[in-house]
């Protein structure tokens, strides 16, 4: 049996941490990814967990630190925002590249400047190259469910690279809903122990980390790592059914909603899928179909399986929150039209939206000039505007 | 992957092989890494003048100067020399020249 509590998004994953129980944590607080360390600091105080806290003067200290614990052989997690995600910036691809399963909860706020402490998702779509898996979540449960599974993906043979939990920062890291969670000896025994293949503390095998790695490896080693990430995609599949089999809770690459006789969809991440979801069943009661597709992974981007699923619709909104300032709209605007392409998906028209910038309040009533417009695509077969902004004042 | 396949810095090691990360999991390896065409300026060691007094030996950062089993420095080793020219500074007989590479 599963244990209803209800608690807000922040403690779902500082939650999550304490039953995983990692060797250390590093981190710095910052708003509004503060309460992750800070609940788990108190499990450290009160020795319900085993883990050295290391209570770093930085970012790009907190996430140094995860790197030597892992590559020293520890399982390493951290948890930050926004500009301490920038400032963690040059090791999250040392990170990677080094080939270390850290994981971290991100949770998204909208990266300075302006000064702004609100969500979007622009901290962790500029990391988006970083060499890390990406997994977003909805609400409190998709956060604490996607920290439990990340060890087991980031962990496996076949991929070896860190994962972060994105979830957007105080919609729902400070909301707090009802949560399903599982007891502590599942966790456990699903997690598993850590089993490095190589690790600095291997006495018997001693290995230097991190070396010098010109032309004449470099390059092998970057193809290694991206064929790492090729990987993933099955593994998160794999690890999502296990998943599935113990908590009855279904997670694949994207999630895909009410599409049944839909022709229009919005393509949307983390919270204001719920919102997009809540539009749909409104249109549904009027007997208007909306589907709703909301990418969980987006590291490895799930290029062929997304392309697919969208061939069927004849007008798609993508919805972006954070903009590339490239003047060809939000980062997954491009990574889901360029599938598309490779694909050879081309019937559907397709728009993008950059919304919610800097925690601008996105409700149903914007939503619902999104699923107007693309009435209207459906309807005329004409895109007046392919890069449009969403609730700013014009 | 298990230990035994893991390669080392083995030139010609394809992606498929080559160690995770860019972890070396064997020891005393760095001679595999040939630096000695980085070399713009060459030592040429001249033997007559030579007074075997080793000097040039602890200043190599190299470790370029080979030595034998007798004690005595015999010629550079070529391939790791990247022709920094402190042995030359530091020769009191000026028994190193330092000459453009490929002249």
């Amino acid at each position: 049996m599963s244990i209803r509590e209800r608690m807000s998004g922040n403690e779902a994953m500082a939650v999550a941490m304490k039953q995983i129980n990692p060797d250390v944590v590093a981190a710095f607080p910052i708003t509004p990814s503060t309460e992750v360390p800070q609940y788990f600091s108190t499990y450290v105080a009160d020795g319900v967990v085993d883990t050295e806290f290391v209570a770093v003067e930085s970012e790009h200290s907190a996430m140094s630190a995860c790197v030597g614990a892992q590559a020293a052989g520890a399982r390493a997690m951290t948890a930050t925002s926004a500009n301490g995600l920038a400032l963690m910036w040059e090791v999250l691809y040392i990170a990677a590249a080094s080939r270390l399963p850290i994981v971290m909860a991100c949770v998204n706020r909208t990266l300075s400047g302006p000064l702004n402490i609100h969500n979007d998702h622009s901290d962790s779509m500029g990391a988006r190259d970083s060499g890390w898996i990406q997994l977003y979540s909805e609400n409190n449960q998709e956060a604490y469910d996607n920290m439990l599974m990340a060890h087991r993906i980031g962990e496996h043979p076949d991929v070896v690279l860190p994962v972060m939990v994105c979830q957007d920062g105080f919609i729902t890291s400070h909301a707090i809903e009802n949560i399903e969670l599982l007891e502590d000896d599942k966790v456990k025994a699903f997690v598993g122990e850590y089993k490095p293949e190589m690790y600095l503390l291997d006495k018997e095998n001693p290995i230097a980390v991190g070396p010098l790695d010109h032309f004449t490896h470099c390059f092998e080693h970057k193809r290694q790592q991206a064929q790492a990430m090729m990987n993933a995609k099955k593994v998160i599949l794999e690890v999502s059914e296990e998943f599935y089999k113990l908590t009855g809770r279904k997670y694949e690459l994207f999630e895909e909603y009410n599409t049944d006789g839909a022709d229009v969809a919005i393509v949307v991440l983390n919270s204001t899928a719920g919102t997009a979801k809540y539009v749909a069943d409104q249109y549904k009661a009027q007997g208007k179909k909306v589907a709703v597709i909301k990418p969980r992974v987006f590291r490895p981007f799930p290029v062929d399986e997304i392309a697919v699923a969208l061939s069927k619709y004849k007008a798609i909104a993508i919805m972006d929150k954070a903009d590339s300032f490239n003047a060809a709209g939000g980062p997954l605007f491009t990574d889901v039209t360029s599938a598309m392409y490779a694909k050879g998906v081309l019937s559907p028209k397709v728009i993008n939206y950059i919304y919610g910038i800097g925690g601008r309040d996105v409700k149903s009533n914007d939503i619902e000039k999104v699923v107007e417009k693309l009435f209207e695509i459906s309807g005329t077969g004409k895109v007046d505007e392919v890069y449009n902004y969403l609730g700013v004042r014009e | 992957m298990s230990k035994k396949e893991l390669k080392d810095v083995a030139i010609d090691v394809n992606w498929k092989d080559i160690t995770p990360g860019g972890a070396i999991p064997y020891a005393g390896n760095a001679h595999l890494y040939k630096t000695g065409d980085w070399r713009s300026m060459k030592p040429v060691w001249i033997e007559e003048k030579c007074k075997q007094c080793l000097l040039c030996y602890p200043v190599c950062p190299d470790t370029s100067i080979l030595v034998n089993e007798e004690g005595k420095r015999v010629d550079f080793d070529y391939d790791h020399c990247k022709g920094c020219g402190v042995c030359v500074k530091v020769c009191p007989f000026k028994a190193i020249d330092f000459v453009e590479e490929g002249k």
